[in-house]
């Protein structure tokens, strides 16, 4: 099955993005085939709609669970309506949080945030 | 002439500012442009409001004939489609009623329906003419009620536009029509660099800008400092007065009730009248 987590770069190494709807790079990896990939996030820049478009990324992509911190409403709207669980990450690095999932020690992802709309700041 | 009152930030007396300018010019419009939280009226106390509902198209698919070939979840550039196991989902708040979806829908299964969004409410006080713009709780986009408000603005008079706080396309709707940008900023770094934001805004418009500085304390004021530097005229300060916060939080007009803020806010409307005549006869 396939894993997303978004991530700034194309790195293990790091924490996971706080953002998903924004994050650069989804880290796509293969818990049968144990391989890992970087999906570049065309949605990063938009103006709008950002978690929609990341989350049409991530269902094209056959993916089954997501690792992330937050996720906003409309995103988790497209990826729940895909099946796709989302799993709240935890503190430390994307490797570590890979292997908490393999382990079965991430707990789902239920509080789901009104997005970030104010596109501009006030 | 078109006065727009912008603030980098929420709070930092925009609605103060319009609503006391409005009052010095005796004969005015004030047009409450802030649509997420609109509060001008609780000042005013326009009676005899007439309100209007605002609209906006958006796409009905059809799911039994749409063959899932994703070309408007492609087209979409605001993102308000996706397509999730070959149908279509659409999110209604992301959408800017384009129509392209329609026109590009090779099956044409994609036809418009009305959805109101919010309305603008109109009324007077007096010799002042207070119109409203209300969004409606869980709207994303309040620029389709911007465009109805500024659709009832005369051409002529006195009028002054109520802004959003910040500078998203919201603002720049609001000051599209604007003669004058008056920019409101508190004595903060935070504020300093919200008008920052509004200041940069403005100068990508081409709109001939004031600052007034707001809650000026005898301490150190970065958003002057701002103004100076950028040859930002400084057209007033208010004192960080608790008379006046207690006055306005109370929903009363200051300049009606203390006698030395209705000469200011006349001052004001003065200095900012010969600014905007200043800039536009030296074509600054």
């Amino acid at each position: 099955m396939k894993i997303a987590v978004p991530s700034e770069h194309q790195t293990l190494n790091e924490e996971v993005c706080p953002s998903f709807g924004r994050a650069p790079f989804y880290v796509i990896y293969d818990t049968e085939n144990k391989t890992t990939d970087y999906l570049q996030n065309t949605a990063a820049g938009s103006q709008g709609g950002a978690g929609v478009q990341a989350a049409q990324l991530i269902v094209d992509q056959q993916v089954e669970a997501i690792i992330t911190p937050r996720c906003g409403k409309n995103a988790a709207a497209v990826v729940q309506e895909a099946g796709i669980k989302l799993y709240r990450s935890i503190s430390g690095s994307i490797e570590s949080n890979l292997k908490a999932f393999e382990e079965q020690r991430l707990s789902l992802l239920d509080e789901i945030h009104a997005g970030f709309h104010r596109h501009g700041g006030r | 002439m078109k006065i727009a009152v912008l603030s980098g930030k929420g709070g930092a007396g925009k609605t103060l500012v319009a609503v006391n300018l409005a009052v010095a010019a005796e004969k005015a419009v004030y047009a409450d442009c802030d649509v997420e939280e609109p509060n001008g009226h609780l000042f005013f106390k326009p009676k005899e409001r007439e309100s209007e509902s605002v609209e906006v198209t958006i796409p009905v698919i059809d799911t039994e004939k749409c063959t899932g070939c994703r070309q408007c979840v492609d087209f979409c550039r605001f993102n308000a489609l996706a397509m999730i196991g070959g149908k279509v989902m659409l999110f209604e708040e992301i959408c800017h009623s384009c129509g392209g979806c329609q026109l590009v829908c090779p099956e044409k299964t994609i036809h418009e329906r009305k959805r109101s969004i919010g309305m603008v409410q109109s009324g007077h006080d007096g010799e002042i003419k207070v119109l409203t713009g209300i969004l409606n709780t869980g709207e994303a986009a309040g620029v389709p009620i911007i465009k109805e408000i500024l659709k009832k603005i005369p051409a002529k008079g006195n009028i002054f536009i109520d802004c959003p706080p910040g500078s998203a396309c919201s603002v720049m709707e609001s000051i599209q029509i604007a003669d004058f940008c008056l920019l409101v900023a508190e004595p903060t770094i935070f504020g300093r660099d919200n008008l920052a934001m509004i200041h940069e805004l403005v100068t990508l418009f081409d709109k001939p800008a004031g600052l007034l500085l707001n809650k000026v304390t005898d301490g150190e004021n970065p958003s002057q400092i701002y103004g100076l530097e950028h040859h930002l005229p400084i057209l007033g300060k208010i004192p960080y007065d608790r008379e006046l916060s207690a006055i306005n939080a109370a929903g009363n007009i200051v300049s009606r009730e203390i006698p030395k803020y209705e000469m200011f806010f006349r001052e004001l409307l003065q200095r900012i009248e010969k600014e905007a005549s200043h800039e536009t006869s030296t074509g600054a």
